[in-house]
């Protein structure tokens, strides 16, 4: 017998405010924060009607102060209360960063588990979408690397609601970042209710015996598409979405690996100091005897994200994916 | 605090002069002046919106409604002075000497657009909120350990003073006395969040008195208020007295930018009332036709001055040669990282290959 769950079709940024609804419904000490998120729904509209529906102080449009609604939010988790705060853009994150980094991340640490900070932190991230300068950061590394922070960042609307109420129902701080390239470019089934995707583990998109490619957020479509290109050229791929930046899916990476023996890591961010990495850590760690050729990352350059006129040559492409699995089937 | 700030006016919106000690400096010649560069700014405007909706340039951020503020304040500059503008402030920029070219290449996603004028003292615009008020207190300081009579302006909105930046660099600019005027466009909204939501102050001159700095609280729909404000300003610090606060009251007409749609969050009906009432260019026109200085066929003139100049700059916009895939790694340090080199080469060697 199956039991027929009801979905509906979303996009990524209409999961993302089907998963803030259900919260807000379900939890009483959920509030939202941020700039324009309440009477104007955010500037994507990922809190649309949300105000309407729980009023102004579940819903709270802030002053203009990243540091200041953030640190708020962090009183509030110590009280109590269960905050999602949206940051419009990641790259205007940066005045909170101290209050994530020296506050939010080390809280439970310092206080061996006496004081806890269970706060949400949602960013929209990436280029792609011809947006002004300093509006297209995808500085994920930075995150990553402070301890204390789990890192989500879904690709898909079914993920980025399960994941987000995963994110709010976990009891330590969660940086959920949201490929905004993805926001509205395709739809997916999702089911009505409530339903959580494990922090922590990643999605196998794609079954292939020749080749693991990792992608997360915004270059998962990219991913695809060079793994479909290339099965054209008979080279099977192994996909995997990541979804969790930190932790990572240790397990299902070295499983991929361990079968092909070949790595393309897929990464919007700068090369140095990014999370493919770490990724290459985990092979290293895991998985170093299976390979067969060296590993190849297809990242961002060493260059601040330039300004829109550039962002084609700045961003990895399908093609250029494409090409660095040519060269990991070609090395041997 | 509004009795104790007040909204100074030089020009009413009638057009009337209602501080009669300024009555002598508001000549004829100036009042051309004032009228035709705002002429140009509120023209520009338009034509950058309507080139955003036909695709031809990227977001745009308008300023219609906020001209007198940028105009005025940009006038009475000297050419030696430091100007710290926001991505609203291309209104300031252009009247200080920032060619139009280079205004709509910066909309345009080009960092050719950050390049100021030869021996123009104009940082490009500051998109993170506040972030530019202590870069203007420590520029001003250079400037006054240097030993010049040089002067530095730095614009923000009334969003700006819930950042810390904002009180961190008030703050720096009066401890070291810096030569440094702080430049307010009151605008009443930041995005969707009106003043009353932003701060429980009724003034934002009002927050000065924290600094025991100055604080000017003006109609920043008028060009005049604006311009003898801060001229006096610029003067007070060039000789010693250090910053001060103006916060020029105003009003946006439009969009925050052309991604955002205004009727979501206020009625734009305000937008059309203060067209006809507060005006920054109609009271200049109707002082002129108050004085007798109007002149119909001058007016259209200048109009069809400015039109042609801001066809030109989009022509030649739209002639530039493509963004080079180089630029982008070639600035970042003074001698390239190896990492840069390497990438640089890497993806230049496959561009050419992919391109044939």
């Amino acid at each position: 017998m199956s039991v027929k769950v009801s979905t509906k079709s979303l996009t990524l940024v209409q999961a993302v405010n089907d998963a803030l609804r259900i919260m807000l419904k379900e939890r009483d000490d959920v509030v939202l924060l941020g700039e324009d998120v309440g009477r104007n729904g955010g500037v994507f509209r990922a809190t649309d009607g949300l105000l309407q529906e729980f009023g102004e102080e579940r819903v709270i449009d802030t002053p203009l102060s990243e540091a200041g609604f953030t640190g708020a939010a962090i009183g509030m988790a110590l009280n109590g209360f269960r905050p999602v705060v949206e940051i419009q853009f990641l790259g205007f994150i940066y005045p909170a960063y101290e209050q994530i980094m020296t506050h939010a991340a080390r809280m439970r640490s310092r206080t061996r588990g006496h004081f806890t900070v269970p706060l949400v932190i949602r960013a929209p991230y990436g280029a792609g979408v011809r947006a002004p300068e300093i509006h297209s950061d995808s500085t994920e590394a930075l995150f990553t690397h402070m301890p204390g922070v789990k890192v989500v960042c879904p690709s898909s609307p079914y993920d980025a609601k399960g994941l987000l109420i995963a994110a709010i129902e976990d009891p330590d701080p969660v940086l959920f970042l949201e490929p905004m390239r993805n926001y509205r470019a395709f739809r997916e089934d999702v089911p009505e209710g409530k339903y959580t995707v494990d922090i922590g583990k990643g999605k196998k998109l794609r079954e292939g015996e020749d080749v693991t490619v990792i992608a997360w957020g915004a270059m998962v479509p990219v991913a695809m598409k060079a793994a479909e290109a290339a099965a054209k050229k008979g080279i099977d791929a192994d996909v995997i979405d990541l979804r969790t930046l930190y932790p990572l899916d240790k397990d299902m990476i070295a499983e991929s690996v361990q079968k092909t023996g070949r790595t393309v890591i897929v990464q919007e961010a700068h090369a140095t100091g990014g999370l493919a990495n770490d990724i290459l850590a985990v092979i290293n760690d895991t998985s170093f005897f299976y390979q067969k050729a060296p590993a190849e990352r297809v990242t961002g350059f060493d260059v601040p994200v330039p300004f829109f006129a550039h962002e084609d040559d700045y961003l990895p492409t399908p093609a250029r994916v494409l090409h660095a699995i040519e060269k990991v089937m070609n090395d041997s | 605090m509004e009795r104790d700030f007040p909204i100074w006016q030089v020009l009413n919106e009638e057009g009337t002069v209602v501080q009669p000690e300024y009555r002598e400096r508001i000549t004829k010649e100036l009042t051309m002046v004032m009228y035709r560069h705002l002429i140009r700014t509120r023209t520009f405007d338009r034509k950058c919106v309507s080139l955003q909706r036909q695709g031809r340039i990227g977001t745009y951020v308008p300023y219609e409604g906020q001209e007198a503020c940028q105009v005025g304040s940009a006038l009475a500059l000297n050419d030696e002075d430091w100007m710290f503008p926001t991505y609203r402030d291309h209104g300031a920029m252009m009247t200080f000497g920032r060619s139009l070219v280079n205004t709509l290449l910066y909309w345009k996603g080009r960092t050719e657009g950050c390049v100021p004028p030869e021996g123009k003292k104009i940082v490009p615009p500051s998109v993170p909120i506040a972030t530019q008020l202590p870069h203007a207190a420590g520029a001003a300081c250079a400037e006054k350990w240097k030993g010049t009579k040089n002067a530095v302006i730095v614009y923000f909105g009334d969003g700006a003073t819930s950042e810390g930046d904002f009180h961190e660099g008030l703050n720096f600019a009066s401890v070291f006395n810096a030569p440094v005027v702080f430049f307010n466009q009151n605008n009443q909204y930041a995005i969707s969040v009106p003043i009353t939501r932003q701060m429980r102050s009724k003034t934002i001159a009002q927050k000065a008195l924290a600094y025991d700095i100055p604080g000017v609280r003006i109609d920043g729909n008028d060009v005049f208020a604006v311009y003898f404000q801060t001229a006096e300003a610029l003067e007070r610090a060039r000789h010693g007295g250090g910053p001060t606060l103006i916060e020029a009251v105003t009003w946006r007409y439009g969009a925050h930018t052309t991604s955002d749609d205004p009727s979501r969050y206020r009625d734009q009906e305000e937008s059309k009332k203060r067209r006809e009432t507060t005006d920054p260019i109609k009271r200049v026109v109707r002082l002129m036709q108050r004085e007798g200085w109007w002149n119909e066929q001058w007016a259209n003139q200048v109009q069809e001055e400015v039109n042609a100049e801001i066809e030109q700059a989009v022509a030649e916009m739209e002639r530039y040669p493509k963004a080079n895939a180089s630029d982008m790694f070639d600035y970042v340090f003074a001698e390239p990282t190896w990492t840069i080199a390497e990438q640089k080469e890497a993806y230049l060697h496959w561009k050419r290959v992919m391109e044939g």
